[in-house]
């Protein structure tokens, strides 16, 4: 057969590229559902561990404890009006991407650990190298923090990389949000390692030698996720 | 436009396709004997980058994206595909135009225009490109429209270009110097090479 | 002819070590660098690299006389592109976290030189039981040195293998201790170094042998 000729060559594209398609279509719709559930499934590990819920691995008890800590994932606005009251759990402020919030648009997740009710809003900002995430539980004073969650796209191992440790988010726990009770400015920040200041421990949170940069990274993402729930706060207070 | 300029100078030092990310490393090492060749494949891979970037955009947001050409359908499992389709065929068309219009700049880049379509430094472009239409639009590594892909390919490729041709002249001038047996040609250009990339990473610390 | 002839086991062995497709050949680096810093993902790419060789090459040799000439290259960039993509999504179905370690680099498989190199060179021109072989052969050679790499890196650079700890904490500068992790370890420098090294042992090594 002549395997050079102008029709044969045609022909045999099309048909190649017919059934890589179909093949590939078929393969992605069947691999789909469980591509969509492994990304449900980190992020709410995500939400899990700022409420100090931590190494579980296995997608049942996972989900489990979602169901039974997350009791609504509120989507509400930055004066303080509740926009969905996310009773299904994951329906709505569950669906919002770290990159659609913005102030009409924040996602609180309302939890309840050990029979207390504790705030988890998620906060974005950028690190030395690129973007840097993560979640804060506020307790139900809304005056203290109870548990964070951090993670990094790409800061420097060993370095950066750090702050992606449960050692240094152990270190936000109990912090406090204000500089005073009255105040409604967020004062809790990440200050250079060692340079915590003296009578301001309770909002001053020891960075990472080495890691100015993403320090400060973190620092802002902290102190400006949480700004723009101030009036949630206050409405819920 | 201070966007369009902290994409650049980032692309081009911070988010070094070699220094950074590895890309292309075969024809890198292969082709970097002498500085005049070097200067020859970097000029290639910066005009084919600049043509495939934006392209591969235009098909990312028109055609790929979830809800482009029917609501409700994802094709992003065929970028791949059609990534490396749009690179081979606009490599192939690049080399018919140069060929035609501009036989001098085609004997000088002729031989290395079949090599940039399996180049890892321009499929790589493209789907870095693919990743930062998620991210947000604050950051300085967002590409949001056809103009940021544009300047993204340029830097990227001119990135690429003074990585080749920095190694190049480090290896015209190695030639002379006495390395162990073993590690002569290929182990000491890669030791070279991280030396080098050392050096880039000083720019990390470049707040833009 | 045996299943394993004297020709076959060559194509199955050469590539890990008198061939090596890193080592000696210098291909496919590109991407054998970036996904090293743990060991992890080096082993995941490692695999998935010689899944795909083996495979595209098998599918090419059993297409190989019905391929028009002209479209020949086109024919086997669709192929190794289908592959990833199946990899691809088979990674983020069932090993999501590596997934999102590898990135945009189990994508970058497509242009990888190993791949190309050999369905031009070997599977064009051989039966489909050699050319798996080959296949496997040149994606073991190429997964060794990514595993090489990987474990110096992890070990030194975290203290860690697998992400289980190797290196005792008790004895961190930290803890009381002496020992600092080589943080240079992790960043990508390192990767060339430790590659060039790796070149020259194995370039020395291979000279005594003759």
């Amino acid at each position: 057969m002549n395997t050079n000729n102008n029709t044969y060559t045609v022909v045999y594209a099309s048909v190649m590229v017919v059934i890589v398609a179909f093949l590939l279509a078929f393969v992605s719709s069947a691999l789909k559902p469980t591509q969509e559930q492994n990304v449900a499934l980190d992020k709410k590990k995500q939400i899990l561990a700022a409420l100090n819920i931590r190494n579980l691995d296995n997608a049942d008890s996972i989900e489990a404890r979602y169901n039974a800590v997350v009791q609504a994932d509120q989507v509400v606005s930055a004066d303080g009006t509740i926009v969905k009251d996310g009773a299904s759990k994951e329906n709505d402020g569950f669906r919002v991407a770290n990159k659609d919030i913005t102030a009409d648009c924040l996602p609180v997740y309302v939890c309840e650990v050990d029979g207390e009710t504790k705030y988890v809003v998620p906060m974005t900002g950028r690190g030395l190298w690129g973007g840097l995430w993560g979640y804060m539980a506020v307790n139900a004073d809304l005056q203290t923090i109870y548990g964070a969650y951090i993670s990094h796209e790409s800061e420097t191992a060993g370095l950066g990389a750090l702050i992606a440790e449960e050692s240094f988010q152990q270190k936000f726990c109990g912090k406090h949000l204000f500089a005073d009770t009255d105040s409604t400015q967020v004062a809790l920040t990440v200050v250079k390692n060692g340079k915590v200041e003296l009578g301001k421990e309770n909002w001053q949170v020891d960075g990472i030698t080495g890691a100015t940069l993403t320090s400060v990274g973190v620092a802002n993402m902290v102190t400006q996720g949480l700004q723009q729930y101030m009036g949630y706060f206050q409405s819920v207070k | 436009m201070e966007h369009l300029f902290s994409l650049f100078v980032r692309s081009i030092f911070v988010d070094n396709m070699i220094f950074a990310f590895f890309l292309g490393m075969c024809s890198y090492l292969a082709v970097s004997k002498t500085v005049k060749t070097a200067l020859g494949l970097g000029v290639a891979v910066t005009f084919v980058l600049m043509i495939t970037v934006p392209v591969d955009y235009l098909l990312q947001t028109r055609v790929l994206g979830p809800d482009c050409l029917v609501e409700g359908v994802d094709l992003s499992f065929l970028s791949f595909i059609l990534f490396i389709a749009v690179i081979a065929g606009i490599v192939q068309l690049v080399e018919m135009i140069v060929e035609r219009f501009s036989p001098s700049l085609y004997a000088a880049l002729g031989i290395f225009l079949p090599l940039i379509a399996v180049n890892c430094a321009i499929m790589g472009a493209s789907l870095f490109m693919q990743q930062r239409i998620g991210m947000e639009p604050g950051s300085s590594q967002f590409i949001g429209n056809v103009g940021d892909a544009l300047v993204y390919a340029l830097g990227s490729g001119i990135g690429w270009l003074l990585a080749i041709v920095a190694l190049a002249a480090i290896r015209e001038k190695m030639a002379y110097t006495d390395v162990p047996k073993p590690l002569q040609g290929l182990g000491i250009t890669f030791i070279t090479v991280g030396l080098m990339a050392m050096a880039f990473m000083c720019f990390s610390g470049l707040n833009i | 002819m045996s299943l394993f002839s004297k020709e076959n086991r060559e194509a199955l062995i050469g590539p890990l070590h008198l061939n090596n497709p890193v080592t000696v050949q210098v291909l496919g680096i590109c991407s054998a660098l970036a996904v090293t810093s743990q060991l992890e993902p080096a082993i995941v790419m490692g695999l998935s690299v010689t899944v795909i060789t083996a495979f595209a090459n098998v599918i090419i040799s059993l297409l190989r006389k019905t391929v028009p000439n002209r479209i020949r290259i086109i024919v086997q960039l669709v192929v190794v592109a289908t592959l990833v993509t199946l990899v691809s999504q088979v990674l983020k179905a069932y090993a999501y976290d590596v997934s999102v370690q590898l990135s945009v680099y189990v994508g970058l498989i497509i242009t990888n030189c190993i791949l190309m190199g050999r369905l031009e060179a070997f599977a064009m021109m051989n039966g489909p039981w050699e050319s798996f072989l080959d296949g496997v052969g040149s994606g073991l050679g190429y997964a060794w040195v990514l595993v090489a790499v990987g474990f110096v890196r992890e070990l030194l650079g975290s203290g860690t293998l697998l992400g289980l700890r190797v290196i005792p904490e008790s004895i961190y500068a930290e803890n009381g201790g002496f020992y600092v992790n080589n943080g240079m370890m992790t960043m990508p420098a390192m990767a060339l170094i430790l590659c060039g090294c790796l070149i020259w042992a194995s370039r020395a090594l291979t000279k005594e042998q003759k």
